[in-house]
């Protein structure tokens, strides 16, 4: 947007003139004279100049149209009335009668409204964060031309009360001029209730200051007052990987310094403690956790009673983790109605749900009884092993548990390793009979192979193990087709810094966990359900992949992807995406 | 020839004089200044007379009158009445009327021959009017104000009516006046004719705001300039007559 010299061009007065008259009654005619005078004029510089004045005046003469209808409805004669013009009181030019009775030209020449009003003013800018001083001491953060910067730049005029503001708008500048202009449209009753209006430039001067936040963070780029130690004693990263992702759809780290991933866990630090306790209520609102705080004095000064501590809060996350398959101890299993006690984990939010899948039953363990009685995994999903189906027999009708789908059956499987090997075949339960059909891999927990030294297990006497724990199909094959072909869609990550990984093996271990979690998500709409995933611009559906692997390997429908906003890219590509951003939000 | 004065820094001088083609009366105010004014003007050809009426000094807004007569309101004292009788002309006839509207200054229009009311007068003032004043009466409005005294000012030469007058009122009133009208203001802008100027047939008094445009006007419609015009100064004349008339 430039300015073309054209504009620059002095001025477009513009008047308009609305003579107003109403009448009330016959005999007592109430005349009452509303003049509004719009003086609309553009200066070309701010010496206050008027160049070139042309002038429109419209008058209407209501009263007439008032006394017709009026006299139309009692069947009197109605004459025409035509405006007659008088000579203006101080020129003597001849133009329509109005309130002033005075032309436009001289009525400007007698009355500036916007005399006594600010027209140059200074505003203090933080250049770093891009905010701007409402004194005393608030910062409010506006980009340039926005509606908070224009509701600012009003707030900081003075006077302004004194006349009746109808419009106002940026004159564009260049942003690096450190000059905003606002054109502000004012109305004023001048002369005999003649209401003028008059546009008027006010121009403000940026004046870079850095505010208190910025300052500090100039001052010492790391001085965070509290951090918060996320951890998890698991084996994997999964959950670190579902948490960031929870944390960038909330939004629950934007105040965060500095986010560093650890063993085992991740460190946010902050700079005020109460965004600390912000973070960790929102921790506790999405996974079952455990924390407590401590504060470490840095310095005080006694004679002003002022301390200065940084808190650390301990946040601990349940080992427990979706899929994982849990002894529960005696007392917590008959504490949710002799459950289990063998049960798989199938879904974690601030409580953690239990599934028995020999009975079908489900149940919630929220944080406080968790942490009341903690207790461990049995085999967790790394551990798990693929089957093979060989026959299945359903027991019961497909039910509905707490929102998903079980069909209980027997089922005849081998492991895939043992295959050609040896005869090994195990006749379970399970709880994915209307999933599987013969010939169909899935994965699940080998109790006849594993050696579980589990505390809870030994508790029960009499327990029978059984060989095998289905938790779900795989679709290992399909999948294996697809590798190195990227996906539809992509996650955004935090901005965390992560030590080099020391060996390559890590590394691997690392971007398969990763892999693992893609995967899971689009295999389960529920973990989908409160995380955004977003299009990737990269990729390319081949039409010869859509028409051989119209199989049903579980993916993610375009309609939940939501399009990345990124305003860095010029082309109409990023403006199409910027518009689809709402109507593909879920 | 017009003059431009003041009333105790007030421009309004139509409220607190009243001036015809036989007398002259004059509110009583605190410096002689306003009185003196007048009495330069007029002293060798009529009578000025302060007066109060009713005990106030608004007494252009209260009476009416012309050469050939005065109503006053029910307000006035007997005192009044009885000053006035005694100071103007014999041939003068002083009344004072039992109007519900008292501010009959405010209420009546007249010249010497033909007098505009106000539409809610009784019918026994609108005789007495014709009987006093000796005028023809029509009840009329001025640009759809019913007080036709206040928006208006007449003499027998010509009249300035309120500026939002059409111009089918203008020559509806002029016809039944029989005088030329133009439509105008005084006191820079005021629509309140006979508040801000009093006019005879020879001379006007103006607020002392009224512009010079507003005098010209004043002056070419009252045809007050006795001095012959030069060629230029006539033709302007004419044709300002031409355009406002």
């Amino acid at each position: 947007m430039s300015r073309d010299p054209e504009s620059n061009r002095p001025t477009i007065t513009r008047l308009k003139a609305h003579c107003l008259l109403s009448s009330s009654h016959e005999s007592l005619l109430a005349t009452t004279v509303l003049l509004i005078l719009v003086v609309d004029e553009e200066r070309r510089s701010r010496t206050n100049h008027l160049k070139e004045i042309s002038i429109i005046v419209y008058a209407y003469y209501l009263l007439q149209v008032l006394k017709m209808a009026q006299e139309s409805m009692e069947g009197m004669f109605i004459s025409q009335q035509t405006i007659g013009s008088v000579l203006c009181c101080l020129c003597g030019i001849s133009m329509q009668p109005n309130a002033a009775n005075m032309c436009v030209k001289c009525l400007r020449s007698q009355v500036d409204i916007t005399e006594g009003l600010q027209r140059h003013l200074i505003i203090y800018h933080c250049p770093d964060c891009n905010s701007y001083l409402q004194p005393p001491k608030t910062w409010i953060k506006a980009n340039l031309e926005s509606k908070e910067l224009l509701t600012f730049c009003i707030k900081r005029l003075k006077n302004l009360n004194k006349v009746r503001l109808v419009h106002a708008e940026f004159i564009w500048t260049e942003p690096h001029s450190k000059r905003i202009k606002v054109k502000l449209r004012v109305q004023k009753e001048v002369l005999h209730g003649a209401i003028l209006e008059q546009a008027y430039i006010v121009e403000y001067v940026q004046t870079d200051r850095l505010c208190e936040s910025c300052s500090r963070v100039q001052a010492n780029p790391d001085q965070w007052e509290a951090s918060v130690q996320v951890r998890q004693h698991a084996s994997h990263r999964r959950t670190f990987f579902y948490l960031e992702q929870l944390i960038l759809k909330h939004d629950a780290a934007v105040r965060a310094i500095r986010i560093k991933q650890m063993d085992q866990g991740i460190d946010f630090f902050f700079g005020n403690r109460s965004h600390a306790v912000k973070f960790v209520e929102f921790l506790g609102n999405v996974v079952p956790i455990q924390s407590r705080d401590d504060k470490q004095l840095v310095s005080h000064d006694l004679k002003s009673n002022k301390y200065s501590y940084k808190y650390t809060f301990s946040v601990e996350i349940s080992p427990i983790c979706r899929e994982d398959l849990i002894c529960l101890p005696p007392k917590v299993a008959r504490g949710l109605g002799n459950l289990g006690p063998l049960v798989l984990c199938t879904k974690i939010s601030n409580s953690i749900m239990l599934f028995d899948p020999f009975t079908l039953r489900q149940s919630y363990l929220n944080a406080n009884q968790y942490w009341g009685m903690p207790f461990k995994s049995l085999l967790s999903s790394r551990q798990l092993v693929e089957y093979i189906i060989l026959n299945v027999e359903v027991e019961s009708s497909v039910v509905s548990v707490g929102g998903s789908k079980y069909c209980l059956a027997e089922a005849q499987v081998a492991r895939v390793s043992d295959f050609g090997k040896n005869d090994n075949i195990f006749h379970i339960k399970t709880h994915l009979g209307h999933l599987l059909s013969p010939g169909d891999y899935a994965l699940g927990y080998d109790l006849y192979g594993a050696n579980c030294n589990d505390l809870e297990l030994d508790k029960y006497k009499n327990l029978v193990l059984p060989e095998a724990i289905l938790v779900k199909k795989s679709y290992e094959e399909k999948h294996q087709k697809k590798r190195g072909k990227p996906r539809s869609w992509k996650l955004k990550t935090l901005n965390m810094e992560v030590d080099n990984p020391k060996s390559r093996a890590e590394e691997d271990k690392r971007n398969t966990e990763y892999e693992e979690f893609l995967r899971d998500l689009e295999e389960n709409p529920d973990l989908r359900f409160n995380i955004s995933l977003y299009r990737n611009k990269e990729y390319q559906p081949s039409e010869v992949a859509s028409v051989t692997d119209g199989g049903d390997v579980p993916s993610v429908p375009l309609e939940e992807l939501l399009a990345d906003l990124d305003l860095s890219d010029e082309d109409e590509d990023g403006d199409e995406n910027a518009g689809n951003a709402d109507d593909m939000r879920e | 020839m017009a003059t431009r004065l003041q009333f105790e820094n007030n421009c309004e001088i139509g409220v607190f004089s009243k001036l015809t083609n036989a007398y002259c009366l004059v509110a009583i105010g605190g410096s002689e200044n306003f009185y003196s004014t007048f009495e330069a003007e007029l002293a060798d050809v009529i009578p000025v007379v302060k007066t109060s009426i009713g005990g106030t000094r608004i007494i252009g807004r209260l009476c009416a009158g012309n050469k050939n007569g005065l109503l006053l309101p029910h307000t006035t004292t007997d005192q009044e009445l009885q000053h006035l009788r005694n100071s103007l002309p014999d041939q003068v006839v002083v009344q004072r009327i039992e109007e519900r509207l008292s501010a009959l200054g405010n209420c009546i229009a007249c010249n010497d021959h033909v007098a505009l009311t106000h539409t809610d007068l009784d019918r026994e003032t609108e005789e007495l009017i014709a009987d006093v004043l000796g005028v023809e009466v029509f009840r009329q409005t001025i640009a759809g104000n019913i007080l036709v005294g206040s928006y208006c000012a007449l003499s027998n030469r010509g009249g300035l009516v309120h500026p939002h007058t059409s111009i089918e009122d203008l020559d509806e009133l002029s016809t039944l006046l029989q005088v030329p009208l133009v439509a105008g203001t005084v006191n820079r802008g005021s629509e309140v004719i006979a508040a801000g100027m009093t006019v005879n047939d020879w001379t006007a008094f103006c607020g002392s705001d009224t512009t010079a445009t507003e005098l010209s006007v004043i002056e070419s419609v009252f045809k007050l300039r006795e001095a012959q015009p030069s060629a230029i100064v006539d033709e302007m004349r004419k044709s300002l007559i031409d355009s406002y008339v």
